[in-house]
């Protein structure tokens, strides 16, 4: 897709640029955020070292710690890093029951994580509520932050935990680096390029 | 001085660098998981499926006892009546509408414990992690197995 023209680049046709609009040409239109995201570099790096963020709340933390062990080993997917603190991870795995009085803590702690942010919701009682339909529970995390993926499982192995990894990374690769609104960023006022 | 320094420096290097070897030729534990599978253990419950009978049938007769015996309800079926001409089951009835709610459900397995027919049936598939909450709605077109030939 082209992208706006930023830069007019001169150079001979004999080195190929990556990025290349015109074929064999002598004027090449490109600029260096297109060249990031056709090659999806960035997203890359951003799907490849997602860090999250230790918040077990019932027994799916087990399966959650079972899959940074060598034997699933997460950290083949660079996620191994689980931290304590909001403020240094990316994605945070909701890993059992959410109660009442567990949402205002969630939300807190959601809103505490740098943006961009990423919400796992791990097993049946995270992502609907499972068989504790009463009066204590959150009938789904989702009413409390946005969830990217969704695990069904009581709890979910590793393995699936694993795949809900891959479909996470997948979907931010898929999503455009720079877009705002995608990426849930709290910046409601677009500055134009005029403006910069 | 220079025999301290061997115990001191060399001699941890060299037994930390010896572990490294001794364990680089033992069998790895770590099961590459998107390109290989580990082995699900038999009696595994994850992806619900509904199977037929030899002949094509299928074998779900709507009787709703699974959804009885589920203790996150999250099973339903509507039955409807077989007819001669369409005949989809070998029972009385058959089941118009099955749908299993997978983000409630928790795989015990007393679906497939209730089943009279054997119908319902707990398998190994554990990928069903998506991304939005209507995706987990799974109707019968997507729990039943496909006819063999």
């Amino acid at each position: 897709m082209p992208k706006r023209v930023e830069t007019l680049v001169l150079h001979d046709s004999a080195t190929p640029v990556l990025g290349d609009i015109q074929k064999g040409g002598s004027v090449v239109v490109t600029n260096s955020k297109s060249l990031l995201e056709q090659l999806n570099v960035l997203n890359g790096a951003r799907a490849h070292c997602l860090w999250p963020l230790t918040f077990g709340l019932a027994c799916c933390a087990i399966e959650m710690m079972a899959t940074v062990s060598s034997r699933f080993d997460l950290s083949r997917f660079g996620s191994e890093a689980f931290r304590a603190t909001p403020r240094q991870a990316d994605v945070m795995i909701i890993a059992g029951r959410v109660s009442k009085k567990m949402a205002p803590v969630l939300r807190q702690i959601y809103d505490q994580m740098p943006e961009p942010k990423w919400v796992i919701s791990m097993g049946a009682c995270a992502s609907s509520g499972g068989v504790y339909n009463n009066y204590a529970i959150v009938q789904g995390a989702d009413q409390v932050v946005p969830v990217d993926v969704y695990v069904p499982g009581c709890p979910p192995s590793p393995d699936a935990l694993m795949y809900a990894f891959l479909k996470l990374q997948n979907k931010i690769k898929a999503q455009s680096f720079t877009d705002k609104h995608q990426l849930r960023m709290s910046e409601t006022k677009a500055r134009t390029l005029e403006t910069v | 001085m220079s025999f301290q320094l061997l115990k001191d420096v060399v001699q941890p290097i060299v037994t930390g660098f010896g572990i490294t070897g001794r364990r680089t030729f033992r069998k790895k534990v770590t099961v590459q998981y998107p390109e290989e599978r580990r082995e699900q253990f038999a009696r595994t419950r994850w992806r619900h499926v509904l199977t037929r009978y030899d002949s094509g049938l299928e074998r779900c007769i709507g009787c709703s006892l699974c959804a009885g015996a589920c203790p996150a309800r999250c099973i339903y079926v509507e039955a409807a009546e077989n007819t001669d001409q369409d005949r989809r089951s070998p029972g009385e009835r058959y089941a118009n509408r099955y749908e299993i709610n997978m983000l409630r459900c928790i795989f015990c397995g007393y679906c497939q414990e209730a089943c009279p027919t054997g119908a319902i049936v707990l398998r190994s598939d554990f990928e069903l992690a998506n991304y939005e909450r209507e995706d987990f709605i799974f109707t019968k077109e997507m729990l039943l197995e496909p006819i063999r030939d």
